[in-house]
């Protein structure tokens, strides 16, 4: 769970599995999906488990979401933009992404 | 800092723009070489001095003057000539010092004549029950969600672990209004006596009074339970719970939102590994680090190291590490301009001697206890694959000898983090299994890329040996 500072206001909009998410010009996909109190990201192709950020530097790979239509990109790396797509990551992945 | 387009060839390739890349590439670009400063993250400071030039916390007072002397290193570089380019993903490195490098969804094979490599450091693996649970984080990940994007944590916050870093963010914590439900000390008892020989340098070093008063302003504000000889976190599909014993307590639990989990850094050695740069295991750090002369020449010519991608170091350390290779650099790119560095070399050197002062006392006294670092039953030991400790186990007793085998039996190091998150793990308890030292085991044999790149970003390069040799090496 984390909270913005007000410094830190949301500027844009995302959508995340269609519902639109307040974020700020700036954030990484993953801090504007933790600031909106998202913290499960995906579900693992192994055994389906729950996962979310772990490192937030770009090593653990935890976090990986589609956006944009593009699966599997990590969302601690992937700076959001007004009205990008964003979709959790849950059963078996699909093919064309 | 303004970005650059990328150029096929450099004089330097600068690789990660954290305190040691930012100080390499200032040295370079001052001297006029054509110099690139490569960064994966968006902005420059590398993890320390994270998103200094973007960070939208306003108020100094939250993560304190450390933090921002790290914008005087940004514009020292930005005037210096060299190129910054920031979102760029390099996944490999050959011998030959070709790079190939991502920049905005598009592939590049460039070559420099020296490389320094300044990939710095990430934190421990901290296997414990529960550890891939949503809402379980490293501390250093909330502290990047702070600096980079102004996220405090919220709710029932308990940090847990050793080191220095663990302390510091929980002051920023507490700056910014946060409020923490438990500081968990897992540093073992006995590192404090084992701490207490290398007790007079660190006293007389720059780390001492800045620990005091960090210890002092935090310890008295927190619940700190110490000497926390196991840990799991609980949950049904995000963290509910931790439960922990100290060597007093049997068995306690706390609620929690958030359990944020640190036992120190070890450097970020994939790049260089899958360059054949040559590692060694180092006792006192408990991770492998790269053979340096003391120019932090590695054992690939032309390929320096500096910084905590070296050996953990510190900021300050691995700025003037940055320097002495960016100085080996110049002389030998333009010898007739050694002469004018001597000075500047031999103030780098005396400085780096100053901020190694008083290193040893904060490992041997934050020193990560073995039951965190290697993990035992059903603890996940890899997180991509889901292969638990039990499962490697049982592979060396089926006779699988090191880690490059576990591969074959278990898939373990086999994800997308490409062993980053199980690597020490993995060496460590095979060593345990086996009776022998860690050193002997080895590591992942690790391979370009480093990072995962698409199909199509590989399809674009233009078809060569340099590209082929980048992704398709023996």
């Amino acid at each position: 769970m984390f909270r913005r500072l007000p410094d830190a206001a949301a500027t844009l909009t995302v959508t995340v599995d269609g519902e639109p998410v307040a974020a700020r010009a700036g954030d990484t996909v993953a801090a504007a999906l933790l600031a909106a109190g998202k913290l499960r990201f995906r579900d693992t192709p192994v055994t389906g488990a729950a996962r979310g950020p772990y490192c937030m530097m770009g090593v653990c790979f935890d976090c990986l979401v589609a956006i944009d239509g593009v699966g599997n990109r990590q969302a601690c790396m992937v700076p959001v933009a007004n009205g990008m797509a964003i979709e959790t990551q849950t059963g078996a992945r699909k093919i064309e992404r | 800092m303004p970005a650059r387009a990328v150029q096929e060839y450099y004089d330097v390739a600068v690789i990660g723009a954290g305190p040691a890349g930012l100080a390499a590439a200032t040295v370079c670009g001052r001297a006029g070489l054509a110099t690139a400063l490569f960064d994966e993250q968006p902005g420059p400071g590398g993890q320390i001095y994270r998103a200094v030039a973007g960070t939208p916390l306003k108020r100094d007072t939250i993560l304190g003057a450390d933090y921002w002397r790290g914008a005087r290193l940004v514009e020292d570089c930005a005037m210096s000539g060299a190129h910054y380019l920031p979102d760029a993903t390099v996944w490999s490195l050959t011998r030959e010092r070709e790079i190939g490098v991502s920049i905005a969804g598009a592939a590049h094979m460039i070559r420099a004549r020296r490389v320094i490599l300044a990939t710095g450091a990430m934190e421990r693996p901290f296997p414990i029950p529960g550890w891939t649970l949503p809402g379980v984080m490293t501390a250093g990940a909330a502290q990047a969600l702070l600096k980079s994007a102004g996220l405090v944590p919220s709710g029932r916050v308990v940090l847990a672990g050793t080191g220095p870093l663990l302390w510091l963010f929980a002051r920023q914590c507490l700056a910014a209004g946060a409020e923490i439900a438990a500081l968990l000390d897992t540093a073992p008892r006995a590192n404090r006596m084992r701490a207490l020989p290398h007790a007079p340098s660190f006293l007389a070093s720059n780390y001492f009074r800045k620990g005091l008063a960090l210890l002092r302003a935090v310890r008295p504000r927190l619940r700190v339970i110490r000497h926390v000889a196991a840990l799991a976190a609980e949950g049904s599909g995000r963290v509910e719970a931790v439960r922990f014993r100290t060597v007093r307590v049997a068995a306690d639990r706390i609620g929690a939102d958030l359990l944020l989990l640190h036992q120190g850094v070890v450097p970020n050695v994939n790049l260089a590994m899958a360059a054949g740069v040559e590692h060694v295991w180092d006792h006192a750090q408990l991770c492998f680090v790269p053979v340096l002369t003391p120019d932090l020449a590695t054992s690939v010519e032309g390929i320096a190291i500096a910084g905590d991608g070296g050996g953990i170091v510190g900021a300050e350390a691995s700025a003037e590490q940055g320097r002495i290779a960016a100085f080996a650099a110049v002389r030998a790119i333009k010898p007739a301009d050694a002469a004018g560095l001597i000075g500047a070399e031999a103030e780098a050197r005396r400085n780096l001697a100053r901020w190694r002062r008083g290193r040893r006392f904060l490992e041997k006294l934050y020193r990560p206890a073995a039951q965190f670092r290697i993990a035992e039953g059903d603890t996940i030991v890899c997180r991509c694959e889901e292969v638990k400790a039990r499962e490697i186990a049982e592979a060396v007793t089926l006779g699988c000898a090191g880690p490059n085998q576990l591969k074959a039996f278990t898939r373990c190091g086999m994800g997308p983090c490409q062993g980053r998150m199980c690597g020490l793990t993995v060496t460590e308890l095979i060593a345990a299994a086996r009776g022998v030292a860690p050193g002997d085991i080895g590591y992942y044999r690790l391979r370009p890329p480093v990072k995962p790149i698409t199909v199509g970003e590989l399809a674009g390069l233009p078809a060569g040996d340099a590209a082929t040799k980048a992704v398709a090496r023996d």
